[in-house]
């Protein structure tokens, strides 16, 4: 696999690859579809680069929310279901709001998203529950509170709230929805990456008993890669808000799913303490680009979840016969 | 997917935790009991044989579901794509009923076979993690289902009338006729966990893989069998499913999924594997089935009834592993 490409390469170069295969390989998983879709659509201008942008900011959000909670050992099943409370929340109290009142609810939703997160790492941490289990039970009783909230879509925000996603800058070719998805990715997973919390999720993922012995907090740790989860699922909320201009209530179900697609294609292994958030991110892209794709070719893109389906299955398979083929070595 | 955290605790010897861990069906089933005598209260006049009889044939297609699970989580492992399984099993068999009955459930079930396998070819042998592997696969049986319903607009799906008989009627005063296909199939299970061979490997797999293959135990065979009979009895549970409702549609099973796990989870089947049986199991899927007829009976709106339904599950599943873990 490695030996015939890396030839070429110096050691140096060599080294970053293996260390880090999905910011190489992810970026370039990307330009290969952009390519693909340029050629199989020569018209392709800025105009789809915006809505591929917006189509993807709020599907890169739960991925990182994903990212955060797996890299520390976890699963959280319940992200769609956060995310579609906090649209619900931000559209339902934003439809009268002028533009300040709408970025002070931003706050408030945030702060609500990590609020929600606390509650689904209290309950994991505190019942000893397998997360799967209780994340599919609070993404059941999420997407109860979101139909509690807004009983069907509807709702709205200022004009000037929805133009922060639907937007660009400068040039055509910069949606703002980019620079948001950049911009919030930076600023909530760089102080946690650099910091001790980061060492500590990895350490925790990567092998809990052996960071419990070495006297971290491993159940503190858990619920901390929940709340910053629901922080990260509040910003998708609040994008999904911008992209559609709505609240939908049953909205999440997509969100939960290709999130973990996200994850896997990204590069996160499942097993936790592996990866980094933005094969995860650019997999948000690469997996929106798929049903475009579909439906520039003609193609019913309802195959795009069996591509989905597909693409997660391989992954994740060619990831297991590696092993084990390594393992007879 | 991941052990429990570490921590310091004092084996349960005795008191509430060690019954309940030794005697879960007997302290279920109590539960149980609890949850029908306050509907009871709370709607003087509602228990009585015909109500009994409707709950069974509700908690029938829950029960063969979470039958598979039950297999699956014995083993470790654990099964998302049960409804996608369940509903496509169903639309399938209602696209094909005008070939008769023997195909049309064949075909039903086929799909359960064919997800299921593909399930176990990535777990058993690519040793794929389960929650990854059939999160995929549901989203491809659901994909696949998608585009197929849009082929066959033309002639839609029919559902035969003998699996509405056997999804929502009662034969001989009151005995509902999915339970003669849950019965004999919870028969086989608890036996068959208890005294085949394949059965006891189920226990020794989830408990110990390493030990299970240096001992000569085939662990592959045995995972991508039991992935394969998962298959088949969510294929089977949704055949019963749209018996009850009477039409095939996209979303049929879907509200299965949750119970599925939460019915193992509360019947006191560890998801790391080894321990425990269908009998609990069994009990859960009553249990949850009582629940939401009692939700139903607070003739609350349908958001506050899904909280309520989540939160006591997981009021349950706490409970359960908190006093026994």
């Amino acid at each position: 696999m490695d030996a015939p490409t890396a030839v070429a390469f110096t050691p140096k170069t060599r080294r970053f690859v293996m260390r880090y295969p999905a910011l190489v390989g992810m970026p370039a998983l990307l330009i290969a579809f952009m390519a693909v879709t340029v050629i199989i659509h020569p018209d392709y201008g800025s105009f789809d680069f915006q809505s591929l942008a917006m189509g993807a900011m709020p599907l890169a959000f739960a991925a990182a929310a994903q990212t955060v909670v797996v890299v520390a050992g976890g699963i959280d099943l319940s992200i769609g279901s956060v995310m579609a409370v906090m649209n619900v929340l931000a559209a339902s109290t934003m439809e009268e709001a002028t533009f300040g009142q709408s970025l002070l609810l931003s706050l408030a939703i945030l702060v609500a998203g990590a609020l929600v997160g606390a509650i689904n790492g209290f309950i994991v941490v505190f019942s000893r529950v397998p997360d799967v289990v209780v994340t599919l039970t609070t993404g059941f009783v999420w997407g109860g509170v979101a139909l509690l909230i807004l009983e069907k879509p509807g709702g709205g925000a200022p004009d000037d709230f929805l133009a922060l996603g639907q937007g660009t800058l400068f040039t055509d070719w910069l949606p703002t929805a980019l620079i948001l998805v950049i911009i919030a990715v930076a600023v909530i997973w760089i102080p946690v990456k650099r910091t001790r919390l980061g060492l500590l999720l990895y350490a925790i993922g990567s092998d809990r008993i052996a960071a419990f012995r070495s006297g971290v907090n491993v159940e503190r740790t858990r619920f901390v890669s929940y709340v910053v989860g629901g922080l990260f699922s509040a910003v998708g909320g609040l994008g999904l808000t911008m992209t559609t201009g709505i609240g939908s209530p049953l909205a999440g179900v997509y969100y939960t799913l290709s999130g973990v697609a996200a994850v896997v294609i990204g590069g996160v292994s499942l097993a936790g303490g592996r990866g980094g958030i933005v094969g995860p991110v650019i997999a948000a892209y690469v997996l929106t680009l798929i049903p475009t794709d579909l439906i520039f070719l003609n193609i019913d893109p309802n195959f795009g979840q069996v591509i989905q389906g597909t693409l997660i299955v391989f992954v994740v398979m060619i990831g297991g016969l590696v092993a084990v083929l390594r393992a007879r070595k | 997917m991941s052990t429990a955290a570490p921590r310091t605790r004092l084996i349960p010897g005795g008191g509430f935790g060690s019954l309940l861990r030794s005697q879960t069906v007997v302290v279920l089933i109590a539960l149980l009991i609890l949850f029908v005598v306050g509907i009871e209260i709370g709607r003087p006049g509602t228990v009585n044989s015909v109500w009994v009889s409707n709950m069974i044939l509700f908690a029938a297609p829950l029960g063969i579901i979470a039958a598979g699970q039950t297999l699956v989580m014995l083993t470790g492992g654990i099964d998302l794509s049960v409804s996608a399984i369940a509903t496509a099993s169903a639309y399938i068999m209602a696209t094909h009923s005008e070939g008769g009955a023997v195909w049309a459930v064949l075909a039903g079930l086929a799909v359960g076979a064919v997800v299921g396998f593909v399930n176990g070819i990535g777990i058993a042998l690519l040793r794929v993690q389960p929650l990854v592997m059939t999160l995929g696969t549901g989203l491809m049986t659901q994909g696949i289902l998608i585009v197929y319903s849009q082929k066959m607009l033309s002639h839609g799906p029919r559902v035969p009338e003998f699996i509405i008989a056997l999804g929502s009627s009662k034969i001989l005063g009151g005995i509902p006729v999915d339970l003669l296909l849950w019965a004999p199939l919870a028969a086989v299970m608890i036996l068959g966990l208890r005294y085949t061979g394949f059965g006891r490997l189920l226990y020794a797999v989830g408990d110990n893989r390493g030990a299970c293959e240096l001992a000569g135990v085939r662990v592959s065979q045995v995972l991508l069998t039991n992935y394969v009979l998962c298959g088949l009895f969510a294929a089977a549970a949704g055949l019963v499913v749209v018996g009850g409702t009477g039409t095939a549609d996209m979303t049929l099973a879907d509200v299965y999924l949750l119970p599925s796990v939460a019915a193992v989870i509360i019947g006191g089947t560890s998801i790391f594997g080894g321990r425990g049986n269908y009998s609990g199991s069994i009990v859960g899927a009553l249990i949850l089935t009582v629940l939401n007829s009692l939700l139903t009976l607070l003739d609350a709106p349908e958001p506050i009834r899904q909280i309520l339904y989540g939160a006591i599950i997981l009021i349950l599943a706490t409970a359960y592993t908190r006093l026994t873990d």
